[in-house]
């Protein structure tokens, strides 16, 4: 009884001190700022990068957003996705094997260094090396002595490449193991930046607090909240920034986001959730901008599968016929995304019409097609997808398209998440399709089609191979200069329409909207904003 | 008393490893894996794979990375997270005490206005008051947090402009509120209905009837002697309430953009984070360990029949 007694009180104690600290807490924090957006800045729902701001590192498109407003490479694509100069004076080559690059003078990182030749070749070495662990090294394998830097398997023998050699301060060689007639388009890609001197000894402070030679300069990173980057003066680029400077402003969700934009207490949502997709315009007009960017969607066979192992060609073109885009992209995708007329996006430098009718909705040629073809075993076929992506709706209408159309059963095969979708198309357990989506690295032809469907293509899940196409990859990749070669990358998509390594079904478009004061929101190639030319009112 | 505080606390400890081997063991399991899914549906290189899996120490097999994260754990080492390379101390720190002012803003809502409406009811049984008390919790409980959510966001933000639709700064408590009642919202029905239940039925007992007959005033007879044999069913919900309203809250947390634990671990499972996870989820079972031996220990004040030795 006793013993009670004293508990009584000091669990009387504990609730008294509870509610103390309680109003304690709610009379200091009422008096803060809540938005905190000095003036003239734009914020935007971008969410937390994954990794450290390392522009060998980022490879997802929160942490590309602020690596592009850090850091300015050699050259960048404008809106439309074509390729003009930016840090470099001038890209040349005779054999598209050795590059020279020209640097333009006076350029320097926020922290008032000279941008040179060396920062360049320095970062480069750096990100290729295995040991720095960085997920975009491989970009740099066409460059010679790559192997040395980053073997398949072991130490690495050098920390140099000695396919890049310094010439003077703003002059320097790149040489490649092979031609490429198309190097430059890959450097317009944000690995290929100059890093300053400093990042080399402390990487882990400078992925934090990031030093470039971009248009904004780092301010803070609040890690879960925000990141805000301020408009840099001292910058000499084209893509000077129209305002202050971003936040961008990390949501737990576009649903949140948008809300807020609505109420005008954030500038920008880069996408909208489906809940909101089909009152974005009632809610903001012309705020609410669709854009069509270089991304496609398709469903991919598995060439290994029961299903559709020696598969005749036609089969898989009758399929596609069966597939109704206009109405799906209408209905069910709330026009979000565009009908494919092809294996990539119409704004990628390459694209030709390719003059077959496979991406017509036409259920008599269809079934005609899937007839000739020898049918598909078993009479039916499944489309694999990640339940956590938004892909059920869709998966759902086209195999309800196809199943109307041909007859052939098609069912979903959903997986519970991204990853264990990845882990069976690893693991070749694909039962006949996977879903299958590309954003353009650069915005070519050749992204488009060599990164999926050569023979040892890393993205190549479900495992198409013919020596053709390989040998035409081949022979585009060594043409003595980029029109050859995008030629012979056209020659090869008119040959995988009658292949068929995967059927395309819809390109992607940028759904946008933004509060009204700010301005000039534009979307570019690879579907983000250009912040830069954000004007705030 | 002492010794049996002891004795529990002691008891925690194979509680706390074997929820850590438990959860561990669960995430090895799951499919997917986080590095490879790093380079999401670009290309990849199989040579980087392999080195940041075994700096990672991925490679190893799970006893072995469990040993490693236990003799790390107890140094006061959570680990590192795979993507961002940050300490998950740092992560924890960070979401905690968000989540941990927003549920004690929730708690003390659901007990004062809960266990009020309840004793009122109670009271007045089968009254007119009575019936809308009941028809009101009967909404709360089968309308979902999150219509209760968009609907205040709707109401409060939109139609009245008072708020925000989202938290800007969780450190704001006033900015809290909202989330804060929806996230009560549930809990605050049930305990509602507890102690109005348990209120009416102790009304007719005879230790009642014996105050009154000794002529005791009202207000000390509901005050102490009828609430406080009331309260042991409540205190019992309210002890597992406190568990389930600091993990439970991620539908809350998502609509007003709040970054605590629910986001958190949600996050770090879909990214296969296993260290994240495993360090959030186990401190959840701690205050739920705590919060229970709270509620044993209370016990012993409301009724003094119960002791511990």
């Amino acid at each position: 009884m006793r013993g009670a007694k004293t508990m009584q009180w000091s669990a009387l104690a504990a609730a008294v001190a509870l509610a103390a600290t309680a109003c304690g807490g709610g009379s200091g924090g009422g008096g803060g700022s809540a938005a905190g957006k000095p003036a003239g800045y734009v914020s935007i729902d971008v969410t937390e990068p994954q990794k450290p701001l390392i522009p060998g590192n980022t490879n997802e498109t929160q942490g590309a957003y602020v690596i592009n407003s850090l850091f300015t490479g050699l050259v960048e694509y404008d809106a439309a996705g074509k390729l003009r100069n930016a840090n470099a004076e001038s890209i040349t080559t005779d054999d598209s094997k050795t590059w020279t690059v020209k640097l333009k003078k006076g350029w320097k990182f926020h922290n008032g260094e000279d941008v040179t030749a060396q920062s360049y070749v320095d970062a480069w070495n750096w990100f290729a090396n295995i040991k720095n662990n960085q997920q975009n090294s491989f970009w740099f394998e066409d460059v010679k002595g790559y192997d040395d830097v980053h073997p398949a398997k072991g130490d690495p023998k050098s920390d140099k490449m000695s396919g890049l050699k310094v010439e003077d301060d703003h002059t320097f060689k790149i040489e490649l193991t092979h031609p490429v007639s198309y190097f430059k388009y890959k450097l317009g890609y944000y690995t290929f930046t100059p890093l300053p001197k400093g990042f080399f000894k402390d990487p882990k402070k400078y992925g934090q607090e990031p030093v470039g030679n971009g248009p904004y300069t780092f301010e803070k990173w609040t890690h879960k909240k925000l990141i805000q980057v301020k408009a840099w003066k001292g910058y000499k680029g084209d893509n000077k920034a129209k305002n202050k400077g971003i936040q961008f402003k990390n949501y737990s969700s576009y649903e949140a986001a948008y809300q807020d934009v609505l109420s005008n207490t954030l500038d920008i949502s880069p996408q909208v959730a489906p809940k909101d997709l089909p009152k974005r315009k009632s809610d903001f007009g012309d705020r609410a901008i669709d854009q069509p960017f270089a991304a496609t969607q398709s469903i991919a066979p598995a060439f290994y599968s029961k299903t559709f192992k020696d598969v005749d060609p036609k089969v898989l073109q009758g399929l596609s016929m069966a597939i109704d885009r206009k109405t799906i992209t209408k209905t069910v995708l709330n026009e979000t995304r565009v009908p494919a007329t092809g294996f990539m996006p119409p704004l990628v430098k390459g694209y030709q019409k390719v003059d077959t009718d496979i991406f017509k909705y036409d259920p008599k040629k269809a079934k005609e097609l899937i007839k000739e073809g020898g049918g598909v075993p078993g009479n039916k076929v499944w489309i694999q997808y990640n339940a956590d992506g938004g892909h059920k709706e869709w998966v759902s209408a086209v195999c309800q398209s196809i199943r109307k159309a041909t007859g052939v059963e098609c069912v979903g095969d959903s997986k519970p998440d991204f990853q264990t979708e990845l882990d069976a198309r690893d693991a070749d357990q694909v039962k006949s399709f996977y879903r299958s989506g590309w954003t353009a690295d650069y915005p070519l032809n050749v992204n488009f089609l060599k990164e999926l469907y050569a023979t040892n293509a890393q993205t190549n899940y479900g495992k198409f191979s013919d020596k053709e196409i390989d040998g035409l990859f081949k022979k585009g990749d060594n043409a003595k200069d980029l029109d050859a070669t995008i030629k012979i990358y056209q020659e090869a998509e008119r040959k995988l329409a009658q292949k068929m390594p995967a059927i395309p079904l819809w390109d992607y478009a940028a759904n946008v909207v933004h509060s009204d004061s700010v301005g000039n929101v534009k979307v570019n190639f690879r579907g983000d904003v250009i912040l830069s030319d954000v004007t705030a009112k | 008393m002492g010794r049996y505080v002891a004795r529990r606390l002691l008891q925690m400890i194979p509680v706390f490893i074997g929820s850590t081997l438990l959860i561990f063991c669960m995430m090895y399991a799951l499919p997917g894996d986080p590095v490879k899914a790093l380079w999401g549906e670009q290309s990849s290189d199989p040579a980087q794979i392999a080195a940041l899996k075994h700096q990672l120490g991925l490679d190893q097999p799970l006893w072995q990375q469990y040993w490693h994260y236990l003799t790390g754990l107890f140094q006061g080492d959570f680990g590192t997270q795979i993507a961002s390379q940050r300490p998950v101390s740092d992560v924890i720190a960070q979401a905690f005490p968000v989540t941990i002012r927003l549920t004690l803003f929730a708690f003390v809502f659901t007990v004062v206005v809960g266990i009020l409406l309840g004793v009122v009811s109670g009271l007045r049984a089968e009254k007119a008051l009575d019936r809308i008390v009941l028809i009101f919790t009967l909404l709360l409980i089968s309308v979902p947090s999150f219509v209760l959510g968009y609907l205040f966001q709707y109401v409060f933000a939109f139609k009245l402009g008072w708020i925000t639709p989202t938290v800007q700064d969780s450190t704001n408590w006033g900015q809290l509120l909202l989330p804060a009642i929806v996230l009560a919202a549930l809990s605050l029905a049930y305990v509602t209905r507890l102690t109005r239940t348990s209120v009416a039925e102790n009304l007719r007992a005879d230790y009642i009837r014996t105050a009154v007959a000794k002529g005791l005033p009202r207000r000390r007879i509901v005050g102490v002697h009828l609430l406080r044999n009331s309260m042991i069913p409540v205190v019992t919900f309210l002890g597992t309430d406190i568990g389930s309203l600091m993990a439970g809250a991620v539908v809350t947390e998502g609509i007003f953009n709040v970054p605590g634990v629910g986001n958190a671990v949600f996050e770090a499972l879909n990214r296969r984070e296993g260290s994240t996870v495993v360090g959030i989820v186990t401190l959840i079972v701690i205050v739920y360990l705590l919060a229970s031996l709270l509620v044993d220990l209370l016990y012993a004040v409301l009724d003094p029949r119960i002791r511990y030795a």
